[in-house]
């Protein structure tokens, strides 16, 4: 009898439903995606976008909630109430467009292939180019990929999954290399040093915040830089689609930011380079 | 509740029932093999051997499947010393990191099971095998491990149930099977009931194959179980 | 290799983060396995009470939960649970979100395969306690209630004690998958710091002990709970 009535209030003391405040904003974030979010020692969120955040929170004037998510479940749990916004280094697609509302977008990266030092593969250039934008692709990007997949013909390469990174890897370069997903960033690095994988793809400011650690000093880039078409259009907030009044909230604080160049303060404190949009 | 998409997921996932039946088959049989070592040892009176077992399965069971498999794959991974040596060849592929831990893990819970069923056999039964001359060997290959394994079958079972669903967290290490396939479709379609769903209907009937699998191997072994009309 | 230095406590270490977390699988266990008891005490009853539809029931749910792997019961739960509770309020005319926080998601996805693991617990034990105490009572015009509280619960509880230590590990181990619902217990929380620290196997190698002293003191618990219950057994 006392189990009962013990279990019976546990159960309703655990009951802690949340409703949605017009008052805070909750905002949704990966923590394991330095130097763009990240949890530190301290069990702290720290990194651009939390300064990001919490800057623009300020200039709204509502409270702001950070939540952690496992990248994989970070769309469907916004999908479901679990947060307001997603702030966590998520690149405006048209696929996740289809689900998701973005604001503009508010810091941009590249995305390139990392490989270890000494593994034959590093510094390969492709057609002379440096960068490669995707978006209207003609014949001097799709030799640079042609030229690229021949090079890596056979490897195996890493990717962190649901990312901008696996769908490039699907639509480029499917059948010429073996594709591995992870759950996290990290975990790819990991796998790169362990040997287990000949490159990784990535966003450049990631991979330089790994190889600044001393287990990533052996890691180096490889490649061109990549950004447009598959790789979206820069690094945007996810929205519910019904939610376009926090929609416009924030893209009156994006713009405000981009235009005073604190958004640029911040992500030069963080990558050590200009990445606002 | 998108029907068409659990349809399409359905055979999307089912391409995944390759690794997860080569997982399951080999982890079960390597398991079943070494497993019978073990549980000797944890039977018997030599108190090193059954100690030294005992704590093995300690550890084992005490800690969860998913720990071991971090362990393995990415612990190990890190340790210079193991990526220089032949060790490596093993540990750098995923797959046999994933045999690995399943089979680490089996073998704990099977010598339990069949340690179970070693003790089992009464001592009447050892006294007459003793009194017919026959020495340990022999006493254990035809009396004690058949009798031991009958036993056991419904305890046994019950683990090859768990096999299967252990291998749906080989998926956390890049092994595409059914598990990482429906993860896979979640991403792209941002549907995960459907996917789930799809997944959960196979692997519940691969679970209701093993318990009819048993439910034979019971009524082929048992026969002074069964019930006569 | 091992790095000592991130488990200290304090802001540079990972030691107090992970003695938290440890807390909270201890809680989310605890609170699973009370709703997993509670639930499997209405199951049990549906499956001995003889109706035939609600034995169906709750076999479906039973084989079900124990056929599936837990990984995707927990990623049903979480992803399905709270569009379905959110279904359900839509009905009565609530049109937010409702969103159950990573430990009441946690309690309920592991709670439910607690109870389905209980339920056979509960069933086993209940075929043990022999016929003739149930026709005792009766015969002592004992009401049904009294019937069930004051001689059937007791003695099913005892038998059920080994079965039910063992769901408890059961339920203690599977609070490591739960991860995907952000609830920040020993395993997602070694892997935050692993994944900071890029060091694995200092933090795979902690949830690992801090695991293993969970189960042993459970073990250790459970022992003395089942010599408590059976020190007026009579002497075979």
């Amino acid at each position: 009898m006392k189990k009962f009535i013990l279990s019976l209030l546990t159960i309703s003391v655990l009951c802690l439903s949340t409703i949605a405040n017009a008052k805070s904003i909750r905002i949704g974030t990966e923590g394991a995606y330095p130097p763009w979010n990240n949890l530190n020692s301290a069990g702290e969120l720290e990194g651009a976008e939390i300064d990001f955040g919490n800057e623009a929170c300020k200039r709204m004037g509502v409270d702001c909630e950070w939540i952690t998510q496992d990248w994989d479940g970070i769309i469907p749990a916004l999908l479901n109430g679990k947060y307001d916004i997603i702030i966590a280094g998520m690149s405006i697609t048209e696929e996740r467009k289809e689900k998701v509302n973005f604001t503009n977008g508010y810091m941009t990266d590249g995305a390139r292939f990392a490989v270890l030092k000494g593994s034959g593969l590093e510094n390969m250039s492709v057609a002379g180019m440096d960068k490669v934008n995707l978006n209207g692709a003609g014949g001097k990007e799709q030799a640079a990929i042609g030229q690229l997949n021949a090079a890596m013909q056979g490897k195996t390469v890493c990717v962190q999954s649901a990312t901008i990174h696996q769908n490039y890897l699907e639509k480029h370069m499917a059948g010429v290399v073996e594709i591995k997903l992870y759950q996290s960033v990290d975990d790819t690095n990991l796998d790169l040093v362990a040997g287990r994988c000949d490159a990784i793809l990535a966003d450049v400011g990631s991979t330089i915040d790994y190889m600044a650690t001393d287990v990533g000093s052996n890691v180096a880039f490889t490649g061109p830089t990549f950004s447009g078409g598959v790789f979206g259009d820069g690094v945007g907030g996810a929205v519910r689609k019904e939610d376009s009044d926090i929609l416009e909230m924030w893209n009156a604080a994006i713009a405000e930011m981009l235009a005073d160049g604190s958004l640029s303060d911040i992500t030069k404190e963080w990558f050590g380079r200009d990445i606002s949009m | 509740m998108n029907f068409e998409l659990i349809y399409n997921n359905f055979f999307i996932i089912l391409s995944g029932l390759d690794e997860t039946l080569k997982l399951v088959v080999i982890s079960l049989s390597l398991g079943f093999i070494i497993s019978i070592p073990f549980a000797l040892a944890r039977a018997s009176s030599i108190k090193i051997l059954s100690q030294s077992a005992y704590y093995y399965v300690f550890v084992i069971r005490g800690t969860p499947l998913l720990v071991q498999i971090y362990l393995i794959y990415y612990g190990l991974g890190t340790i210079e010393f193991i990526r220089e040596s032949f060790l490596w060849f093993v540990l750098k592929d995923p797959f046999f990191c994933g045999i690995l831990a399943l089979v680490i893990n089996t073998v704990a819970y099977t010598a339990e099971i069949f340690r179970g069923g070693i003790q089992s056999v009464t001592k009447g039964q050892i006294e007459s095998c003793k009194s017919l001359g026959m020495n340990r060997f022999t006493m254990y290959i035809k009396i004690i491990l058949p009798c031991a394994f009958r036993q056991a079958l419904p305890g046994y079972g019950n683990e090859m149930i768990l096999m299967v669903k252990s291998t749906s967290l080989i998926s956390l290490i890049t092994i595409m099977e059914m598990t990482g396939l429906a993860r896979n479709i979640m991403y792209k379609n941002y549907a995960p009931v459907e996917a789930f769903l799809a997944a959960g209907s196979i692997y519940l009937f691969l679970n209701f194959l093993v318990v009819q699998l048993i439910k034979f191997l019971e009524w082929k072994y048992n026969p002074h179980l069964r019930i006569k009309t | 290799m091992i790095r000592f230095d991130l488990l200290i406590f304090g802001d540079t270490g990972w030691g107090d983060e992970l003695l938290i977390s440890s807390i909270m699988t201890i809680l989310v266990s605890l609170s699973a396995m009370s709703l997993g008891v509670f639930v499997a005490i209405f199951t049990t009853w549906a499956k001995i009470s003889g109706n035939l539809i609600l034995k169906i029931f709750a076999n479906f749910y039973t084989t079900v939960i124990r056929g599936i792997p837990e990984l995707l019961v927990i990623y049903l739960i979480f992803f399905g649970g709270s569009a379905s509770i959110m279904y359900v309020a839509k009905i009565f005319g609530y049109n937010g979100y409702i969103e159950l926080n990573a430990f009441t998601m946690g309690t309920i996805s592991i709670g439910l395969i607690s109870a389905a693991y209980s339920t056979e617990v509960f069933r086993g034990a209940y075929s043990i306690v022999s016929k003739g105490q149930t026709e005792a009572a009766q015969s002592l015009g004992l009401s049904k209630l009294h019937t069930f509280t004051k001689v059937l619960a007791p003695q099913i509880l005892k038998h059920a004690l080994p079965g039910l230590g063992n769901v408890w590990q059961i339920t203690l181990k599977d609070t490591a998958l739960v991860s995907v619902t952000g609830l920040v217990e020993i395993m997602r929380q070694s892997r935050i710091a692993s994944n900071v620290s890029h060091s694995p196997l200092t933090f795979c190698l902690s949830a690992a002990i801090l695991y293993l002293i969970l189960t042993t003191f459970s073990s250790k618990i459970f022992n003395k709970l089942e010599e408590y219950s059976n020190k007026n057994n009579v002497a075979a």
